[in-house]
């Protein structure tokens, strides 16, 4: 079906029963939002994985670039102390 | 009535046989029909084989759907289907004078024992009047269902509790693609119209009361129903019809589409008396339970 071609990408997010937050489960391909939404239902939620759905345009994510990857995140690979490693607990916290 | 004094002497003269109302009498005598079943039995082989078929139906789509994501939506769907079938047609069987399994009911019965209404047996055709054929089922199995939910028939109201969610999501499903396909293009707006043409005569069977017992009859009620429905088992299906025929015009108008006007419409299922589709359906799906009959996996 060469329509389809032109149905847009969602990316779907999906909140667990127990979860706080929406977790990204995958991707589908729907005419609009309102569909969209259903397919997610019928391919992400057959197994009872979640209470919540959101779908979201896969074009409206700015994603940052594998080119960036360096400048990006190792600066972080050396900043051991924003890890709470170094702090002590007071012994009745015991273990946290 | 075929039998009367009068009409033996004028028949004789005509090839036997041959004369409308002799054979309808025939064809509707009880002890010619196969299986004559008890009111409520008869009455839960109509839910559960109108969810079986349709569930076997629907799964003609399957891997051959416009995109994958459709192909998943009917498959689930003909599964909540299958769920129902399963629940209606044991409890059928557990009321039988032999108890029957759901497996012996949906594997070896006979064209002419289902009491599947013709809309669900007749072939889907393209993606659009598969559509428009879910939208009208769906939304007379919404109505019914939210009706049996009451019923005096404990079984029957917990098997309606559980079906009218997934029913409600199948009437959501089929009007958004109805919504979109009659007020999409010019091709989808034809798709669609012929679609909704196509099922339109076969809608009016679901609310018969009858079980369209005399096959060319004009009365559209036997009673076959009525001790059911004084007992409060079951809604009179024909109460059903108005509030379907809103429900369902209001989605058609949405979407750009005409309403069918049609003069003849489909009947006799109830009785067993199907559409040669039914066959073909049933050879499909029972052809491995009667290879191996007692398999088990």
């Amino acid at each position: 079906m060469s329509e389809t071609k032109n149905w847009p990408m969602w990316e779907v997010f999906v909140r667990s029963r127990r979860g706080l937050s929406h977790n990204h489960v995958g991707s589908l391909h729907a005419p609009d939002a309102e569909m969209a939404l259903r397919n997610a239902r019928d391919l992400y939620t057959r197994r009872q994985e979640g209470v919540s759905i959101w779908v979201i345009p896969s074009a409206q994510i700015t994603a940052s670039s594998p080119d960036e990857k360096d400048e990006f995140f190792d600066p972080a690979a050396d900043k051991i102390f924003r890890h709470p490693t170094f702090y002590k607990l007071p012994a009745e916290v015991d273990h946290m | 009535m075929a039998s009367t004094p009068e009409a033996a002497p004028r028949q004789a003269q005509r090839q036997p046989g041959h004369d409308p109302a002799s054979l309808a009498a025939k064809v509707a005598a009880p002890r010619n029909r196969v299986g004559a079943y008890e009111p409520l039995v008869d009455y839960v082989l109509r839910l559960g084989d109108d969810a079986l078929i349709l569930s076997q139906r629907l799964v003609d789509w399957v891997a051959k759907s416009p995109v994958i994501e459709e192909d998943i939506a009917l498959a689930n769907i003909a599964l909540d289907l299958l769920g129902q079938a399963r629940m209606l047609l044991t409890y059928a069987g557990s009321q039988l004078p032999e108890p029957k399994s759901e497996d012996d009911l949906a594997y070896w019965r006979q064209s002419a024992q289902f009491r599947c209404a013709h809309l669900v047996e007749i072939p889907g055709g393209d993606f659009a009047r598969t559509m428009a054929r879910q939208l009208v089922f769906s939304t007379y199995q919404q109505l019914l269902y939210s009706q049996l939910e009451t019923s005096t028939d404990a079984t029957i109201a917990a098997i309606a509790a559980k079906a009218s969610k997934e029913v409600r999501y199948h009437v959501d499903h089929a009007t958004k693609w109805v919504l979109r396909l009659g007020d999409g293009t010019e091709e989808s707006h034809g798709r669609m119209q012929a679609g909704i043409d196509a099922v339109w005569p076969y809608t009016a069977e679901l609310f018969d009361a009858d079980a369209g017992v005399t096959p060319y009859a004009t009365d559209r009620t036997d009673q076959a129903l009525q001790p059911l429905i004084t007992d409060g088992i079951c809604p009179d299906p024909a109460m059903l019809q108005a509030p379907w025929q809103e429900a369902v015009v209001a989605v058609l108008e949405t979407a750009t589409l005409t309403i069918p006007q049609t003069r003849w419409h489909a009947r006799g299922g109830r009785t067993g008396i199907h559409t040669a589709h039914l066959d073909y359906v049933l050879a499909e799906m029972q052809t491995v339970a009667r290879a191996h009959p007692g398999a088990a996996w």
